[in-house]
């Protein structure tokens, strides 16, 4: 075929667009959260506790690790999917989330007596905590991944890993509702290896699925 | 006209043809084509590839521009997009070739060809990527493309409504691409 002919068979396959990149990145994530949602209401449950904890600076500090991490992995990944643009002021936004599990882990040594450390460690959950986060981040996940088809990657594992990390991001804030496990030391250790399956999972995924 | 002048012209265009607007966007590639040809030629040069491939890479490289074209940021400047899109497209013919192992890179090392606006007609990997679709969208491609009837003729000669006929070239471009990508295996 001729390349004015393809340029033809192009011109014919035209559609506008209807819902651009980044939009469809963004629903496709609200509708993987909204699945996730449901699941917690409908199988897992908030912690019984909430309102009381509601004051305590152990559970926003969860929140606060957990939800920046999805911040910053939700500016990262469409734009690892865009061509053209850069995406490394948002790769060094995830130092946030790091920065804060430190000091969260440091304030934790300083004010609990070391022979507790591995008490608050190990913790009472951490099962559910590895089933429960990955089993919450994929519906985003997979919102995701078909969402970043619409990209293209230049690196495509990297893509779907940053996918993971959103997804697991999303998946653990929810997460954070039910577990009554507080400690820093807790969350940088479980939190932490159940977002690096599903972000494992996400590069596996995107390497499959988001080469073009 | 200067380079900045051009990429704004483009961005009007594919602005345009994001709205669906087709005579902006054959007026685009056709723009983009003779830029895309001399830079697959460049390459193709200095990485000691077969001038030929050339115009193998620049219909690849149009056809990830379809495909992706949702992804193109309106607010950003068009040309880096254009640009990676195309780079990672000589990337992966480069990879392929590394595979079947031709030609050393000594050969070309010194051939560097002006911009052209001839349209090669060497036999092309596309036609080989379509001999591969299935008997139904091959029957389609080649009615639209080869033989250059429009989707009405094609749809009433292949028995199939209009709508089917375009969301079946629809996916047989995408099958191209795809067959593109794996070099044709």
């Amino acid at each position: 075929m001729k390349t004015d002919a393809l340029i033809d068979t192009l011109v014919t396959d035209l559609a506008p667009t209807r819902i651009g990149f980044r939009r469809m990145v963004t629903l496709s994530l609200i509708a993987g959260a909204v699945v996730s949602a449901l699941v917690f209401v409908l199988a897992v449950h908030a912690r019984s506790d909430l309102s009381a904890m509601a004051t305590s600076p152990r559970l926003w500090f969860k929140f606060a690790v957990t939800g920046s991490l999805a911040i910053a992995a939700f500016g990262l990944a469409p734009r690892l999917a865009t061509p053209g643009v850069s995406a490394r002021r948002w790769a060094y936004a995830l130092l946030a989330p790091v920065a804060m599990a430190l000091l969260g882990v440091m304030a934790e040594c300083l004010s609990a007596p070391s022979a507790q450390w591995m008490t608050r460690l190990v913790g009472n959950y951490a099962v559910y905590c590895l089933t429960l986060i990955p089993l919450l981040s994929l519906g985003p996940l997979i919102a995701l991944i078909l969402a970043l088809r619409g990209g293209a990657p230049e690196n495509p594992g990297l893509a779907g890993a940053a996918a993971g990390l959103l997804a697991s991001g999303v998946g653990s804030t929810i997460y954070a509702l039910h577990c009554t496990d507080d400690s820093p030391l807790f969350v940088v250790a479980w939190y932490s290896l159940a977002m690096a399956t599903v972000t494992l999972a996400g590069f596996f995924a995107g390497k499959r699925w988001l080469r073009w | 006209m200067n380079t900045r002048r051009l990429e704004e012209e483009w961005e009007d265009l594919m602005r345009a043809a994001l709205t669906g607007d087709p005579s902006a966007y054959r007026r685009l590639l056709v723009s983009l084509t003779p830029r895309l040809r001399a830079v697959a030629r460049r390459d193709c040069a200095r990485l000691g590839m077969d001038q030929g491939e050339a115009e193998d890479v620049v219909q690849e490289v149009l056809l990830a521009i379809h495909l992706k074209r949702d992804s193109w940021d309106q607010t950003r400047p068009f040309a880096p997009w254009l640009m990676t899109i195309a780079r990672n497209k000589m990337i992966d013919a480069r990879r392929r070739r590394g595979k079947a192992a031709t030609t050393s890179i000594d050969d070309f090392s010194e051939v560097l060809p002006a911009e052209s606006d001839e349209d090669p007609t060497d036999r092309l990997d596309l036609d080989r990527m379509i001999e591969k679709l299935g008997t139904r969208q091959r029957d389609l491609v080649r009615s639209l493309s080869l033989e250059g009837r429009s989707v009405q003729e094609t749809a009433r000669r292949l028995d199939m409504t209009e709508g089917a006929v375009r969301v079946a070239l629809h996916r047989a471009l995408k099958a191209l691409a795809t067959l593109f990508r794996e070099g044709g295996q």
